[in-house]
């Protein structure tokens, strides 16, 4: 593969792709909700990435937080005040949405990678590697998810790795399905029996024909999973099953639960960091579901 | 005669569906020589698409496919995995019907036809391989950065043309490669076909429905029939002369321009191909046969000698000898 000759094939394939990356962004860019979703997601990523610059992680330690007024309101201490032991509102929304983002992510990554990995091979292979993966999937579908996910991170014990592992192997079931219907129909598509006609391995028509035919899917798919991860995450962190150690939306609405922060009437303790899963969560669906319109024909002409 | 390259000796393919077994293909054998072409014509469902699926062995798994395909006298029935890719479109490449459905919609075309290159050799020559393959089919080199859509039908048609001659097969398969387009692109296809098929000395099997198509790029020709091959002969003789009732119905299902009695008196053939899983006895034809006679049912018909390197499985060719 060192030869000059096959390297310029791929660098077209490149150039392809980003032309084809252009079309998307344009008719994104025509849908009003998707641009919307966008938005506030790049707002909430820069906070993440930002988040030394804009907040102070010392504040974070109940011992630094000893000289700060407890309860106190978003007037008497800017921005939004601080909780039961004093540690300011802003600060815990800020570094916690850096690990809610970071789950969401990591855990909708590994859903990808399984969820594309068993519908491809159910899909290609059929016979009983589609069986089994089948009923796996299905099992996955039907198990209800908190139970399974309490005993999995109970098992596991609570750190953010089995946190993210635990939520990425509960929820690729969906993406599994979708993608396994997708490939029956490629597989039927003459071109790919062409391509075996070539004296093309299997591997190679997967990779080939197969895979590039289910990426958009998959993309459209990983936007629609990122939030549920996200909600799985602030879940299990409600119910306790969150790191310890790691301040995340879903740790702060436990603490607050757990305070009393309800009959304190400190607002401000619980309402930022729910608002900011449910903003997070429905940008996520905008954009995943602006992206499905797009990339699937069928339903771009039924927009138009 | 020199040694054929392509030896087919009693082929069955049977499609298994959930009613069973559905018979395609009965026993079919014929040879090719080497620069020879060899035509196949019969109507839809009669087993010509199914014996070029059966010689690269790509059919539907669970497809079951008895007797011997031998290429230079290697059974291609018997040949392991690796070895059946290493001979896919090395030495048998087909040129598929259907040109829009047998390209990616989403490549490029040049980008198939290296793909087919890229799977045998890694050649650092395969870019210049695929200029040299479409020039050679008549497209400029250019159009190779084009998506399929963007071609018209004839040119998508030379493009699979192209493709199949890409790594230099001995055998080229032409499964019915003219049928979507118009006449005038039909010719051109033709043409081009007959033109290659010289230069690169292959050997053709061209698989068709029209046999006027067939008298003018073959030598020889087999017309099937229910999965058998019913009369076999040179191209031309068996078009203008057929022996088997069927041949000669095939023969004349396309008018001649101009003759006045062709027009007013169609000559369709009646009734419709037999269901593969209920072939009548004796010879499958006679519930269609215009001059069938009272032993036909309980025939059981093969190839006989017709006269001159010419077969039929009918009783009236038997008649005419024992005459």
């Amino acid at each position: 593969m060192s030869v000059p000759a096959l390297i310029s094939p791929r660098r077209l394939a490149w150039s392809r792709r980003g032309r084809a990356l252009r079309v998307a962004w344009t008719d994104l860019r025509r849908t009003r909700t998707g641009i919307a979703g966008l938005l506030v997601l790049a707002l909430f990523a820069l906070i993440a990435i930002f988040a030394p610059l804009i907040a102070n992680e010392e504040a974070l330690s109940a011992v630094n937080a000893v000289d700060n007024p407890r309860y106190a309101a978003p007037s008497e201490f800017p921005p939004i005040g601080t909780d039961n032991l004093g540690r300011p509102v802003w600060d815990q929304i800020v570094f916690g949405a850096r690990i809610s983002l970071l789950v969401g992510l990591a855990a909708t990554a590994i859903a990808m990678v399984i969820g594309t990995l068993v519908g491809v091979c159910a899909g290609f292979f059929g016979g009983w590697v589609d069986a089994v993966l089948g009923r796996l999937s299905e099992w996955f579908l039907v198990i209800p998810f908190i139970p399974l996910a309490i005993v999995l991170a109970a098992i596991l014990g609570p750190s953010l790795r089995n946190i993210i592992f635990v939520i990425g192997i509960t929820s690729w079931s969906v993406t599994a399905l979708v993608i396994r219907s997708q490939v029956l129909t490629l597989k039927q598509r003459l071109y790919v029996e062409r391509s075996r006609a070539l004296g093309a391995s299997g591997a190679h028509v997967m990779a080939r024909h197969i895979l590039p035919g289910v990426m958009p899917l998959v993309l459209a798919n990983t936007t629609l999973t990122v939030p549920i991860a996200i909600l799985s995450e602030t879940t299990l962190a409600f119910l306790g099953l969150g790191d310890p150690q790691q301040i995340s939306w879903g740790s702060m609405l436990d603490d607050a639960f757990a305070a009393g922060a309800l009959s304190a009437e400190a607002w401000w303790y619980y309402v930022p960091p729910g608002v900011c899963v449910v903003l997070v969560v429905l940008s996520f669906s905008l954009v995943g579901r602006a992206l499905e319109t797009i990339l699937d024909p069928r339903l771009r002409d039924r927009r138009r | 005669m020199t040694a054929p390259l392509l030896r087919v000796r009693d082929l069955h393919v049977t499609y298994r569906s959930e009613a069973g077994g559905v018979p395609a293909v009965r026993g079919v054998s014929f040879d090719l020589a080497p620069g020879e072409t060899l035509g196949l014509a019969g109507e839809s469902g009669c087993g010509k698409s199914t014996i070029a699926g059966a010689l690269l062995k790509v059919l539907p798994p669970g497809t079951e496919v008895t007797g011997e395909v031998l290429l230079d006298g290697e059974d291609v029935l018997q040949m392991k995995p690796g070895r059946l890719r290493a001979v896919r479109w090395t030495e048998m490449s087909i040129v598929f019907q259907g040109a829009l459905h047998a390209l990616n919609p989403v490549q490029r075309v040049g980008d198939q036809i290296l793909e087919a290159i890229e799977i045998h050799h890694t050649t650092p020559a395969a870019k210049a391989r695929v200029s040299e393959l479409l020039e050679l089919v008549g497209l400029p080199a250019r159009r190779g950065g084009d998506y399929p859509h963007q071609l018209s039908g004839g040119q998508r048609q030379r493009v699979l043309i192209a493709l199949a001659l890409a790594c230099n097969p001995r055998v080229l398969i032409a499964d019915e490669p003219t049928t979507a387009l118009d006449v005038m692109v039909q010719a051109q296809v033709l043409e081009l076909l007959e033109r290659l098929q010289q230069e690169l000395a292959l050997s053709m099997i061209f698989i068709t429905h029209d046999l006027s198509t067939l008298s003018y790029v073959c030598q020889r020709t087999a017309v099937m029939y229910a999965g058998r091959i019913v009369e076999e002969g040179l191209a031309h003789e068996v078009f203008a002369d057929a022996r088997h009732p069927y041949a000669s119905a095939l023969a004349y299902a396309f008018p001649l321009i101009g003759d006045h009695s062709h027009r007013m008196n169609p000559s369709g053939l009646a009734g419709d191909p037999p269901d593969p899983r209920a072939i009548p006895s004796g010879c499958p034809f006679h519930p269609r046969c215009a001059v069938v006679q009272p032993e036909c049912p309980g025939l059981d018909v093969e190839l006989w000698p017709a006269g001159d390197g010419r077969r039929a499985a009918c009783i009236h060719v038997l008649e005419r000898a024992v005459r």
